[in-house]
């Protein structure tokens, strides 16, 4: 067994090296499919975050009048926390928005001095709730509706900002919709591309593959040939992408920042580097091994 | 050892390759299979290599029912057939060493034994210092002997040889007959399939003509002659 698979590498490196300008062709074609690949994933990583930056900035608040008990208050924040569609309620007091408040206006003499000359607190409690889906804020509004009464609210923001917030969530939505079906199908090109340039290179050595098989050669003694060249072409173009995108990346992360300052691109590659590779090597690879396998089964009938 | 019996192919929707063709080999014989362009020589040497299937009747070669053979039984048959071709099928990117040494390796032979068996077969053929040439450096008569060396390197019961002489100028012609010859004496069962003339008259062995895919004649010290 070791002796065949010796065998079978020393024969697969032999094809790969003596026929060098084939392998460069298909690697390069790989090579590019896995760009495009390695590009949906970071992509897809920075308009995520993207997305969830948007998503994270909508949310309704709903302000108490001055005199609403608190522990009317913790009731309806209670009543929310139970709804399936709301991902968390924050409940800031009337002490806590004061403490904001001021923290905002530290520097602003004119306002600081106003809140000193007051012996109220003017500000009203609220409540900031955010939804699992910015399509359901509208749920989480009518339901507030129903549970407060209009005498303990002053005002509930979605009712103010509706329209942008449905807006909101329709971009996001279709962008999903749009991302995915635009990744599957660039995945899909790169992949038909791929096959098909390691196909036609084994279609190239067909003569080959037949003078193999009339001197006893086993399937397994000429499949094994070109899936260890399949392996090789995954390695080395997994390796160059890599290569490749590093400074790309890199050279890009600032400007990225610029958009979604919450995406540090540079750390996301460092951070996944081994598991970029990883993906890489298994698409490479995979195309490489499977191609080889249908492409050589055909040959092997005679 | 080889027997057809009954045998007729037909390729799609053209006229019958072979028809009912019927004839034994014994061991160590030497056999000529002549005819015309077209009379069914390769289609004959293609059945019994299991590169095609018979449409009617049976190939056997010792205890193998050729036609019946499926994928995965062809390697044990080939490595008791060796092969010679017109056009030489070397592999073009093994050296002369490894296409000799291609066939012992995938019959499973250990590396120690291959070598001494390499450079032996490289001797018997007269080009044991051509045995880091590719394919494309050597001449035609070269590539020939280097698949006639690769054709019997396993020790095979029968060595079959299509035209191999097709291609060749009459001294390299010659020096391969002789070399068959002397595989044959060596023990090895050997048909060659041919339409040269000279050759097989001077042979002075087996000939069977085909005529129109039919056994037109066997005689046990023929000669070349057509009707």
């Amino acid at each position: 067994m070791v002796t065949t698979l010796y065998r079978l590498i020393k024969y697969g490196l032999q094809i790969f090296w003596r026929q060098r300008l084939l392998s460069v062709a298909t690697m390069v074609v790989i090579l590019l499919a896995l760009l495009v690949f390695e590009g949906l994933i970071i992509v897809g990583v920075v308009g995520n975050t993207a997305l969830k930056s948007i998503q994270d900035k909508i949310d309704i608040s709903v302000y108490f009048k001055v005199n609403t008990p608190e522990d009317e208050i913790l009731r309806v924040k209670r009543s929310l926390e139970e709804m399936a569609e709301v991902k968390e309620v924050e409940y800031i007091s009337r002490d806590r928005a004061l403490e904001i408040f001021r923290a905002r206006h530290e520097e602003d003499e004119t306002i600081t001095q106003a809140l000193e000359e007051l012996d109220e607190n003017p500000l009203s409690a609220s409540l900031n709730v955010k939804a699992k889906n910015p399509e359901e804020y509208a749920i989480v509004a009518s339901f507030l509706e129903n549970i407060v009464s209009d005498e303990l609210v002053e005002n509930i923001t979605y009712n103010q900002n509706q329209a942008v917030i449905d807006r909101l969530a329709a971009i996001i939505r279709v962008t999903r919709q749009i991302g995915i079906l635009a990744a599957l199908f660039l995945t899909i090109v790169a992949i038909l591309v791929s096959f098909n340039t390691i196909l036609l290179g084994i279609y190239s050595n067909r003569d080959e593959i037949s003078v193999m098989r009339l001197v006893g050669a086993s399937g397994m003694y000429v499949r094994g040939p070109f899936v260890v060249m399949g392996i090789i072409y995954g390695g080395i173009t997994a390796f160059l992408s890599m290569l490749f995108t590093a400074p790309v990346v890199f050279l890009s992360a600032p400007y990225v920042r610029l958009f979604v300052p919450e995406m540090d691109l540079a750390a996301y590659y460092t951070g996944n580097v081994w598991m970029l590779f990883l993906y890489q090597l298994l698409f490479g690879i995979g195309i490489g091994v499977a191609s080889s396998f249908i492409a050589i089964r055909r040959y092997l009938k005679t | 050892m080889i027997s057809f019996q009954n045998v007729s192919k037909q390729y799609n929707h053209s006229n019958p390759a072979l028809i009912d063709v019927t004839f034994k080999i014994e061991p160590k014989e030497f056999v000529s299979i002549v005819g015309r362009s077209g009379a069914g020589k390769s289609t004959l040497v293609k059945l019994l290599i299991a590169e095609e299937k018979p449409t009617r009747g049976r190939v056997i070669f010792g205890h193998y029912d050729v036609g019946k053979l499926d994928s995965k039984e062809l390697p044990q048959l080939r490595r008791h057939i060796g092969v010679v071709f017109q056009d030489f099928r070397l592999l073009p990117t093994k050296n002369a060493y490894e296409n000799i040494a291609f066939a012992l390796e995938v019959s499973g032979k250990a590396q120690s034994d291959i070598e001494d068996l390499v450079h032996e077969a490289l001797d018997l053929v007269g080009l044991s210092d051509k045995g880091q040439n590719f394919p494309h450096e050597l001449s035609g008569g070269e590539k020939q002997r280097i698949a006639i060396a690769r054709a019997m390197i396993n020790r095979p019961d029968v060595v079959v040889a299509d035209e191999p002489t097709g291609n060749l100028d009459p001294f390299n012609s010659l020096e391969i007959i002789n070399l068959l010859t002397q595989i044959n004496e060596l023990g090895t069962t050997v048909i060659l399939a041919t339409h040269d003339k000279e050759i097989v008259n001077q042979l002075g062995k087996r000939v069977i003509v085909l005529e129109n895919g039919r056994v037109a004649r066997d005689e046990k010290k023929g000669r070349y002659s057509l009707a």
